[in-house]
């Protein structure tokens, strides 16, 4: 499943951080964040719920970069 | 500017003015270290605390860390010699913050710019509610709903006309800036602007099913598909910062250790630690980091504003590196409708020849039919013509105002015993004759679209090694089409599954850098496009098959659309190598030069956030290909 994310953010190397800490958070299989839409793009493993999901990588995203935010 | 950048600009302004005040107040030990450090905090703080948390994070190579380190040392430095001299710390950090801010809007802004040329969105749309009009959500409007666009307004959900003739603006979305006609029963697609007339509208397609929301859809996502340039960059910067903060710890600590150990002179460590916080000033990668991608966005959105949509940065990237454009004939290079190319033969007028032909073939519903009428150009008077009696296979012999007139192939003129004149040209010929005697032919056939032929010219001008056509038609259309367009090769009498063997054939010969392009109209050719390193799908206007099956869309069906394509993905291209370059190089020259000690930090402030101003402001050009 696929689902996209607003998210705020104000440096483009952040934005590079944050896609990595998505990426490598349990239940994400892929992400992908567009630093010029302001968007995260995260695909998620079968059959995990994206909610809690998304809570991870938001606390994830948040230790790489405090200043970020999701818009979940 | 927002909250946040106001806040910052004046906490910049406040620093810089209170630096300035200082400079002309002479107080000297403790007083003035409180002073300069009570600005420092004013101007540094916030970088302070993200890199006392990024510490906790375990985030050693973030960038406030470096700034912290760097600005902290400084200030460090300035109170172990006792120099007093202070305002290299604080003008460092008021430069990177000055940098920051200007990133922040620059980006801001452009985002804005490139919503705006994309700025098609439809915020309501008009629903007739008790004979009064209602402004709804267009999200709310169910396929078959009744809408009305009143002139000025843009169309909000795709549909046909059922009431009212209009001229459209269709300039955002395809770039063309002639206005087209419509009346009901056309189809009307979301996103072009009712210019004259109002127009009742019966939606066929949901809000989020329609042309606009495709379209948007389609550019938002683009930037996610990332370049190899981009891709490239956050791994440079991946591994840049850390090389760059092991540099200056091997800067601070190896030379003067080696100048205390081995060759006995004095450590001096200030100068090697002055040195090595000159580094880590540089060790940001912003400059690069924000550029590229900025430079892609803003071509993107350059092209989407001309009516080429591009769906992803990297497919921007294979454009600019194209040598081959394979083009499909019908529909793409031709104008795909039979049209009446000449009157050739004729003993009498051609406009009496057409109108007698026409109006004799006024009862027929085939094809030919409608070129002929097309030709006429007026309004057909069916009551002139008798007797008609078509002739299948053959044609159709009528009296027109009393004349007898046969309109047909050879078989015809044989079979009435009049003696055809045969064509030298290509195409369908329909001879003519009347009273009994022949009269001349008329040549039907595809005509080439009134710019294939400078398009071509242009591709090769830019850098295009060869044009090849596939077309199914036989070998004397497609070699005469090609001729007289000055396609370099052909290949024809094709099947849509050969043409898929032909494209890979044609991949197979060139080398890995160089890039096939394959243009086609997105009906039929979808193996094809998906196939070749770049599809290329035109006149997609409503299309949506062709939106889904190609790289690149254009937006109208004018070939010259594939050079400014290709013209704006060069330009994005040359624009990122410029600043991937300039930004790299001024980097290194400025670590070199720090690290013999002629660069001090105003140098390096300068490498930072000097450059990143330089490359932002280089990225944003991209979005200028009105030109192109």
């Amino acid at each position: 499943m696929k689902k996209s994310y607003k998210i705020e953010v104000d440096c483009a190397n952040c934005a590079n951080k944050m896609e990595e800490a998505a990426k490598n958070t349990a239940g994400v299989k892929d992400a992908a964040v567009n630093f010029m839409m302001l968007k995260m793009n995260v695909e998620f493993e079968e059959g995990q719920d994206p909610k809690s999901v998304m809570k991870e990588v938001l606390k994830n995203c948040k230790k790489v970069e405090d200043d970020c935010e999701i818009y979940l | 500017m927002n909250k946040k950048q106001k806040k910052m600009m004046t906490r910049i302004i406040i620093a810089a003015a209170l630096l300035i005040v200082l400079h002309f107040i002479p107080i000297t030990g403790i007083p003035r270290f409180i002073c300069y450090l009570a600005i420092y905090l004013e101007i540094g703080y916030d970088i302070l605390k993200k890199a006392f948390k990024g510490i906790k994070n375990g985030q050693v190579f973030d960038e406030n860390f470096l700034m912290a380190i760097a600005t902290v040392g400084a200030f460090g430095l300035a109170v172990y010699e006792k120099s007093g001299d202070y305002n290299e710390a604080i003008a460092v950090m008021l430069f990177y913050q000055i940098g920051e801010l200007f990133q922040s809007y620059a980006v801001g802004k452009s985002r804005r710019n490139i919503s705006e040329l994309m700025d098609i969105r439809p915020d309501y749309a008009n629903i007739e509610k008790d004979g009064k009009l209602e402004q709804v959500d267009p999200d709310e409007v169910e396929i078959g709903s009744m809408i009305v666009v009143q002139p000025g307004e843009k169309v909000p959900i795709d549909g046909v006309i059922i009431e009212g003739s209009t001229t459209l603006n269709t300039s955002a979305l395809t770039g063309e800036s002639l206005p087209r006609n419509a009346k009901p029963g056309d189809e009307i697609i979301s996103g072009c602007i009712n210019m004259t007339g109002v127009l009742r509208i019966r939606t066929t397609k949901e809000f989020g099913e329609s042309t606009v929301s495709r379209i948007l859809e389609l550019v938002e996502n683009s930037s996610s598909r990332k370049s190899r340039s981009e891709n490239f960059i956050s791994k440079f910067a991946r591994y840049y910062t850390p090389a760059v903060c092991y540099g200056a710890l091997a800067l601070a600590l190896l030379p003067p250790i080696v100048n205390l150990l081995f060759l006995h002179n004095p450590a001096q460590w200030g100068q090697w630690v002055y040195r090595a916080l000159t580094f880590l000033v540089i060790s940001c990668p912003c400059a690069l980091v924000i550029s590229i991608p900025l430079s892609f966005f803003a071509g993107i959105g350059g092209a989407s504003n001309a009516g080429v949509l591009v769906k992803g940065s990297n497919y921007l990237e294979t454009l600019a590196q194209t040598k081959y454009v394979v083009f499909d004939k019908t529909g793409t290079l031709t104008k795909g409708v039979f049209e009446v190319a000449g009157v050739h033969h004729n003993t009498m007028e051609e406009a009496k020849i057409l109108e007698y032909a026409a109006l004799a073939e006024s009862f027929s519903t085939h094809p030919i039919s409608r070129s002929l009428k097309t030709a006429y150009g007026k309004e057909i008077d069916q009551n002139r013509v008798t007797d008609v009696e078509e002739i299948s296979g053959n044609g159709v012999t009528a009296k027109v105002d009393g004349v007898s007139v046969a309109v047909g192939n050879a078989k015809l003129m044989k079979r009435i015993g009049v003696e055809a004149v045969e064509c030298h040209q290509v195409g369908t010929v329909i001879h003519v004759a009347i009273n009994g005697a022949y009269a001349g032919h008329i040549l039907i056939a595809d005509v080439p679209k009134p710019t294939s032929k400078e398009a071509i010219a242009n591709l090769k001008k830019h850098g295009i090694k060869e044009t090849v056509m596939l077309t199914g038609d036989i070998d004397k259309v497609a070699q005469q089409v090609a001729g007289e367009l000055g396609v370099d090769r052909v290949y024809s009498e094709l099947l849509p599954a050969d043409k898929v063997t032909k494209v890979e054939e044609l991949l197979a010969k060139k080398t890995a850098k160089e890039k096939l392009a394959f243009v086609g109209d997105g009906i039929n050719d979808a193996p094809v496009l998906s196939r070749a390193d770049i599809g290329i799908a035109m006149g997609a206007l409503g299309s949506d098959a062709a939106i889904e099956a190609a790289d690149v869309v254009l937006m109208d069906d004018d070939p010259q659309k594939i050079v400014k394509a290709i013209r704006i993905a060069k330009k994005c291209m040359r624009i990122v190598y410029e600043n991937i370059y300039f930004a790299i190089g001024i980097k290194v020259i400025c670590l070199i030069l720090g690290a013999v000690g002629i660069a001090n930090m105003w140098v390096a402030i300068f490498a930072d956030v000097g450059v990143m101003v330089i490359a932002v402001l280089n990225a944003i050009r991209t979005l200028f290909v009105k030109k192109l």
